[in-house]
């Protein structure tokens, strides 16, 4: 069950990589896909009004930005406060995201992850401190990583043929 | 902005710009007017920005989830040795939206993101395949905070 028509697919392949560096990026887009403008900025409206497009923005990376300490905090936090607890450190200014996730015994003992950013570790090890006081007793354990090098970072990628609906087998 | 030195335009049209223009023919006249400058002026220094690496790219952001599609976190204990080609077999795997290297003995996390769900453990048997390495698997079980939005 696609949430996209073949138009909508079109452009946001045409989009995905970046859009079109000018002062009208969806005319330019438009013009490039053979539609008018206002077709392409109505679709890109319904396509965020459904949260598939969540926004059309600039994706930053953070260590050229000087946000050379990036860590993943983890936490193993006790299941009958965790919802209550990460809603308090998702709240935190310094929280990019919070996740609670399943524990893998015995290779990994954390349900909560909470990515954190600083100007250097130091801050990060303060902003880390802040969210263990937080958590008080109810974790029991607790590891830090911090981000050493972006290998990728291209988000979700459509792909042309991958509807699906269309043409798939039926149910192989 | 040589060397990524950024000026204080540079830093507010990146603030400005991750948290997403609007959806109108001119996105950027609003920013420019606030920034008292032209339009072109931004567009020159989003495209420089692009190209410094300093923004990674200017598009929209989908929802996999939205999509119908499916999301995990994914990480890799993997040996020093082997990390470059590791890294390669997933760099070459369009359903792996992010990879960091990450300072730990699961030195791989990676996020799987595709348009039908059941490609995720599709996706995931074919790592483990292809790098002889067990992928831990860890989705989301609940979400408390998506924010990517950065002080710059």
């Amino acid at each position: 069950m696609s949430m996209l028509d073949p138009i909508d697919r079109r452009i946001l392949l045409a989009s995905q990589d970046g859009l079109p560096l000018s002062v009208a990026p969806f005319a330019e887009l438009a013009r490039r896909l053979g539609l008018e403008e206002r077709e392409v900025l109505a679709r890109l409206r319904r396509l965020r009004e459904q949260g598939v497009v969540r926004r059309i923005a600039a994706v930053p990376n953070h260590f050229r930005l000087g946000f050379v300490a990036n860590a993943m905090t983890v936490w193993d936090v006790d299941d009958r406060e965790v919802s209550r607890l990460g809603r308090l450190v998702g709240a935190l200014p310094f929280v990019s995201h919070c996740y609670r996730r399943p524990r893998r015994p015995p290779d990994w003992p954390f349900n909560l992850f909470a990515m954190i950013h600083g100007k250097d570790r130091a801050e990060t090890e303060a902003r880390r401190a802040e969210i263990a006081r937080l958590l008080g007793e109810a974790c029991r354990g607790a590891d830090v990583l911090y981000s050493l090098r972006i290998l990728k970072k291209t988000g979700l990628r459509l792909r042309p043929a991958e509807p699906g609906a269309e043409n798939a087998p039926c149910s192989a | 902005m040589r060397n990524g030195h950024l000026d204080p335009i540079d830093r507010a049209i990146v603030a400005n710009l991750q948290r997403g223009v609007p959806l109108v023919g001119r996105p950027f006249a609003e920013l420019a007017a606030t920034l008292e400058t032209t339009e072109e002026t931004v567009v020159a220094r989003l495209s420089r920005l692009i190209e410094t690496g300093v923004i990674g790219r200017f598009a929209p952001m989908l929802d996999a989830e939205k999509l119908g599609g499916a999301v995990s976190l994914c990480a890799m204990a993997v040996p020093a040795e082997r990390f470059e080609e590791v890294a390669g077999i997933l760099e070459a795997m369009p359903e792996v939206a992010h990879n960091y290297e990450r300072e730990h003995r699961f030195n791989m996390w990676f996020v799987l993101a595709v348009e039908r769900p059941e490609r995720l453990p599709e996706a995931i048997a074919a790592i483990e395949r292809a790098t002889g390495l067990e992928v831990l698997d860890l989705p989301k079980l609940e979400e408390y905070r998506l924010e990517l939005v950065l002080p710059v």
